[in-house]
């Protein structure tokens, strides 16, 4: 295996050309959480031409639920939650800048289409280590839809979040590359 | 008649749910180490640590293995010799779920389907109340997360189809899934019974230790058949590649109707998480 990659936010085309699939990332700075309810609400924003609660250009969007922080946390546990729930929505935040996810589970085509046209990546991080994903949160802020609880849009700082590339601007995808070298017959 | 006061039921479901969240069982742990042994895939044996890292973690601090702690899905056995006074039993359950997600700063994460407004405790509990000789209560809480469950499946085959039919589906299911339900899972199968029935036997037999072997001969031949089958997919721990695409495969049965054959595959998480208690 390779030596990890550090990332910082926000991203440009050139940054995530040079990502393939497999690649370990350590990701540091500013990303933004949302997942299907807050995903929701920014595509209906969209729909109607308002502005979106943040600038997305540039940016990781990290799907995650956290548990409430305990005290002392800067966030509660915050594993990924599975992406392909966010798919109706992902491709219209990538066309307006989006450049990276952050989740577990296979994308759809359309998404990864979107990927290779706009320049773009999918990253999973290890679903159910919410404890352990946790710890390189030093920050965390609601930026927007608090009623949404868990779901509300937050503004976190992390310190080397450990990531994998699945899918990069080439098209190539890990979930299907990775089962097909290890499956027997 | 041996009375119980519910107060104390209350109390149980909190300190299971609480405990179930933070603190992942031996034999889960025991069996990510020989899964490590057998895995090929680099990645995937480092996924492994990770897992254990987090498990280590979450039991040192406290805090939730998973940020998705779960419906509170509570199997409760109560002893035809017990009376239960004091209030209402399921109110006793709800109270001690409301209490654990609160005070254990878990998640909530139980929502109206239609408007998925929050409601805001994550009650209600998913409640299996069954009746058995004796003068005890047994309360088991699972925690079951949202990822895995979206998996699960309930199948009508028809009786042709055999235990060939069995072997293809859930291999399939699992095949399907991918790397959705957060691999290497364990899976739940039940068989036999009603629609509503095989669904139950699949999520009963997840709390069965892993390691054990089920006590019929035939199921556990059929259990390790299955298994072998899945973990050939190449899926590997979190769909990156591997040879550990589940950890074990449980099987419940029971008879079902001449004209039936009922099939119910409940995938279950890595993040396995059931406690228990006796009163």
């Amino acid at each position: 295996m390779n030596q990890p990659i550090r990332l910082t936010p926000p991203l440009n085309d050139e940054d995530v050309e040079k990502l393939k699939i497999g690649d370990r990332i350590l990701i540091n700075g500013i990303i933004y959480t949302g997942r299907d309810a807050a995903h929701k609400r920014l595509f209906d924003l969209l729909k109607v031409g308002k502005n979106m609660p943040f600038d997305i250009k540039g940016q990781i969007i990290y799907y995650v639920g956290p548990a409430p922080a305990k005290p002392g946390q800067a966030l509660g546990s915050a594993g990924p939650t599975t992406s392909y729930r966010m798919d109706a929505y992902s491709p219209s935040l990538i066309e307006r800048g989006l450049k990276g996810m952050i989740g577990k589970g296979m994308r759809s085509d359309a998404v990864k289409e979107a990927m290779k046209k706009y320049k773009a990546v999918y990253f999973a991080a290890t679903g159910g280590a919410g404890a352990l994903l946790a710890k390189r949160v030093k920050k965390a802020e609601i930026v927007a839809y608090e009623d949404l609880g868990p779901e509300a849009i937050r503004r976190l700082v992390v310190e080397d979040l450990p990531v994998i590339v699945v899918n990069d601007v080439r098209g190539n995808d890990l979930y299907i590359e990775g089962e097909k070298k290890y499956r027997r017959k | 008649m041996r009375e119980i006061n519910v107060k104390l039921i209350t109390e149980r479901v909190r300190d299971l749910c609480m405990k179930a969240n933070t603190d992942l069982g031996e034999d889960v742990l025991q069996a990510f180490d020989r899964a490590m042994e057998g895995e090929e895939s680099p990645l995937g044996l480092e996924i492994l640590r990770e897992l254990k890292e987090n498990a280590r973690i979450a039991e040192e601090e406290k805090v939730p293995i998973c940020q998705d702690t779960g419906f509170a899905v509570t199997f409760v056995e109560i002893g035809q010799d017990v009376h239960l006074v004091g209030g209402n039993l399921d109110e006793a359950i709800h109270e001690g779920v409301r209490q654990a997600y609160r005070d254990g700063y878990l998640r909530k994460s139980i929502c109206h389907p239609f408007t998925r407004a929050n409601t805001g405790d994550n009650t209600p509990a998913i409640i299996h109340t069954e009746v058995v000789p004796g003068d005890k209560v047994k309360i088991t809480v699972a925690p079951k997360g949202g990822g895995s469950e979206n998996m699960s499946r309930v199948t009508m085959l028809t009786p042709s189809d055999g235990v060939e039919g069995i072997k293809r589906f859930v291999v399939q299911r699992v095949k399907e899934s991918g790397s959705n339900p957060c691999p290497p899972t364990i899976v739940g199968v039940g068989i036999g019974g009603t629609f509503e029935r095989a669904a139950l036997l699949a999520k009963k037999s997840l709390l069965r230790p892993l390691g054990s072997r089920n006590p019929d001969p035939e199921l556990d031949q059929l259990e390790s058949e299955i298994l072998t089958a899945i973990n050939k997919l190449g899926i590997g721990p979190q769909g990156l590649g591997g040879r550990t695409t589940s950890l074990a495969v449980h099987i419940l049965m029971m008879p079902c109707h001449i004209a039936s054959f009922p099939l119910a595959v409940n995938i279950q998480c890595h993040a396995h998480r059931h406690k228990e208690a006796i009163i």
